[in-house]
């Protein structure tokens, strides 16, 4: 691909603009979509980018279609997204699990609005945190980013590509409407091929060759289709060959290795970005744009003499653990501000287990929560 | 005196995974022969077995792809079509085919067959119509005939069934023809031309289901719908589409009903990328 097919420097874009650009930068050559306020700017955007670096650019008949057809593209060889919110998010579930069975590389953004059901559609929530987690049906393991600018809306999507190829999982990128759609200066950088990861590809010879052989390590080598290997992958429960195998045993075996191969790289997978933690009594817990907002909350609380942190969750599935155990044992308590009624604090007070104070700071959503809100219940958690 | 002659091995057992047989559809079951005509016909149309994909959906149609030893891709309930879309239009040269049954692309991705025909995507659909979803036990859907009895219209059916041909002619489909599984020859011809001819071609392929469809309606062996295809059946290259209705007891019409030419998708998508490259010289 020539150089000058990709845009590089500074950009005055909104947050999907900024995916889509990331989303080209990573290699990404295939897209299929639907129409669904606030993620239309992606599909817009690659609409007219994807021709021009030769790529497909698709809108399919709805958002099964979409994730299907981007599945599809992934087992042709090619990096492919789709981009959505929440009634069409709904919509993908079924075959995000798919996409998860059959350790597909993929990347699905859901520019989240307020729900349920066709909710408020150009209005801001955080609604779908745990749906990203527990959507689908069966046990499996997700990994999810959240951008909190148009920035993070280029950057993610780039480093969504690379874990998505790198766990052979689909990844999902939550996005919010405020992010979405706000403007923002957006520095795009040249990448080159070594800040992008590609599939583990297979060394052995066509009839050696097994799909999912555990003994390559949990993530195993994917062939794509047309290059001979001649494989079999099925939504059914499957041993190393692909083939459907139906007992418990296989079922065990399966699951454990979906779920294990990104449990146990959790360290590699977890990205966040702390502010004044270490010495910090009351530690707002936040993400996307409601994080923006807590970062304001927590300075003013700083400059009013209160020892306050932000913990700004970057990878929210797996969620980090390991880190909010830590904190738990300095401070005093979390306050925990997302746009709806009271997700993420249970994963907070989960590892928190009980050692520091958990307050949740709901708000419904169609607006973002004031920085005044936060700044107060940190005042209260202070005294 | 003449030696027993053992066959070892069937020398289109190539394009089968011989390590799965046998197979999981019950005696009399029309999958399986179409699934023969299948892969004679990618020997007989010369395609490089490396280039052609094989996307299944749910149900006793949908194991087909497990059986085939091609890449083969075996999804979720009705979203064949699209995985398929996303596989060509990802990598346009490979010959794609969709091999499934009517509740899969008919009932719950009925959406899909009718964009994936309207877009003339290149593939080829083949569809057994078995009139009832055979694998979870004898329902009713769209292609079950009126008054037909399934264990969710116990008291006969009361809804219309699709005319397949009709439906996918009128979405745009460049290739339609229906055949029964009687009709061997016939059909295995009939896969090759749609396999080597560009644009959407579908084939309807009526099956006996003696085990669940057939039990129900007084036709419990494989060779009572076998007797009917026999009798009934009248072979109409060209024949309408509006008029090939199957009915209660009139002729079941097989032919090749549509073969006309028209770009495709990816052709279409040439010229948008061609505007593309022009309009990033400006």
């Amino acid at each position: 691909m020539a150089k000058d097919e990709l845009l590089c420097g500074e950009f005055f874009i909104n947050g999907d603009t900024a995916c889509a650009e990331g989303a080209i930068s990573a290699g990404c050559r295939f897209f299929a979509g639907y129409p669904i306020t606030p993620a239309t700017e992606v599909a817009e955007r690659m609409s007219e980018r994807l021709p021009q670096v030769s790529g497909v650019f698709i809108q399919m008949e709805d958002e099964i279609a979409s994730m299907n057809a981007i599945l599809g593209a992934s087992w042709a060889g090619v990096k492919a997204m789709t981009a959505t919110s929440g009634p069409g998010f709904s919509l993908m579930m079924e075959n995000i699990g798919l996409g998860v069975m059959l350790e597909t590389p993929c990347v699905v953004v859901d520019v989240q609005r307020a729900g349920p059901s066709t909710g408020l559609p150009t209005l801001v929530a955080q609604g779908d945190m745990m749906q990203a987690r527990w959507g689908a049906h069966g046990h499996y393991e997700i990994i999810a980013l959240v951008p909190d600018s148009p920035q993070e809306m280029f950057d993610l999507t780039i480093q969504a590509f690379n874990f998505s190829e790198k766990y052979r999982v689909p990844v999902l990128l939550m996005a919010d409407e405020a992010v979405g759609h706000m403007s923002e200066k957006v520095v795009i950088p040249e990448i080159t091929s070594k800040e992008l990861v590609n599939r583990p590809r297979p060394k052995v010879a066509p009839d050696k060759y097994m799909p999912y052989d555990s003994k390559k390590g949990l993530v195993t080598p994917m062939a794509v289709a047309g290059e001979g290997y001649r494989f079999h992958v099925t939504g059914l429960t499957h041993d190393d060959r692909g083939y459907p195998a139906m007992s418990a045993e296989a079922q065990d075996k399966l699951i454990r290795r979906l779920v294990d191969k990104v449990r146990l790289n959790i360290k590699d997978i977890t990205r966040y970005e702390e502010l004044k933690v270490n010495d910090a009594e009351v530690i707002v817990v936040s993400y996307g744009i409601t994080a923006r907002i807590a970062r304001y909350a927590v300075q003013k609380a700083r400059e009013e003499g209160i020892k306050a942190g932000l913990l700004r969750l970057i990878t929210v599935w797996p969620f980090a653990d390991e880190r909010v155990k830590e904190l738990a044992a300095s401070a005093k308590a979390f306050i925990v501000p997302e746009i709806n009624y009271g997700q993420m604090v249970r994963e907070v007070e989960r590892c928190a287990a009980g050692k520091a104070r958990i307050k949740s700071l709901p708000h419904m959503g169609g607006a973002v929560p004031l920085p005044d809100m936060i700044l107060e219940a940190i005042r209260e958690e202070a005294r | 005196m003449s030696k027993m002659l053992t066959v070892e091995a069937n020398p289109l057992d190539c394009y089968l995974r011989v390590d799965r047989i046998p197979h999981i559809w019950c005696a009399g079951c029309g999958i399986g022969p179409a699934t023969g005509c299948f892969i004679r016909a990618i020997d007989r149309a010369g395609l490089n077995p490396d280039k052609v994909s094989v996307v299944s959906g749910i149900g006793c149609s949908g194991r087909v792809a497990g059986y085939i030893k091609l890449d083969s891709f075996h999804t979720t309930h009705g979203r064949a079509l699209p995985f398929a879309t996303g596989l060509k239009l990802a990598n346009p040269e490979l010959t794609t085919v969709v091999f499934s049954g009517d509740g899969d692309i008919v009932a719950i991705g009925g959406n899909h067959l009718i964009h994936a025909a309207r877009r003339n995507v290149d593939m080829t659909v083949i569809c057994i119509n078995n009139f009832n979803y055979g694998m979870t036990g004898g329902q009713m859907g769209p292609t079950t005939p009126l008054e037909a009895i399934s264990t969710t219209s116990p008291y006969g059916n009361y809804e219309y069934p699709f005319n397949l041909p009709y439906l996918v002619a009128a979405s745009g489909a460049t290739y339609v023809a229906r055949w029964t599984v009687l009709h061997l020859r016939e059909l295995e011809r009939s896969i090759a031309e749609a396999l080597t001819k560009p644009g959407f071609s579908f084939i309807e392929v009526l099956s006996p289901c003696p085990t669940v469809y057939g039990r129900l309606n007084k036709s419990p062996h494989g060779l009572d719908e076998m007797r009917v295809y026999q009798e009934r059946s009248v072979i109409r290259n060209g024949a309408e589409p509006k008029e090939v209705e199957l009915s209660a007891n009139g002729h079941i019409v097989v032919g090749k009903f549509v073969d006309i030419e028209r770009p495709t998708l990816w052709d279409c998508y040439q010229q948008v990328l061609d505007r593309a490259a022009k309009h990033k010289r400006r």
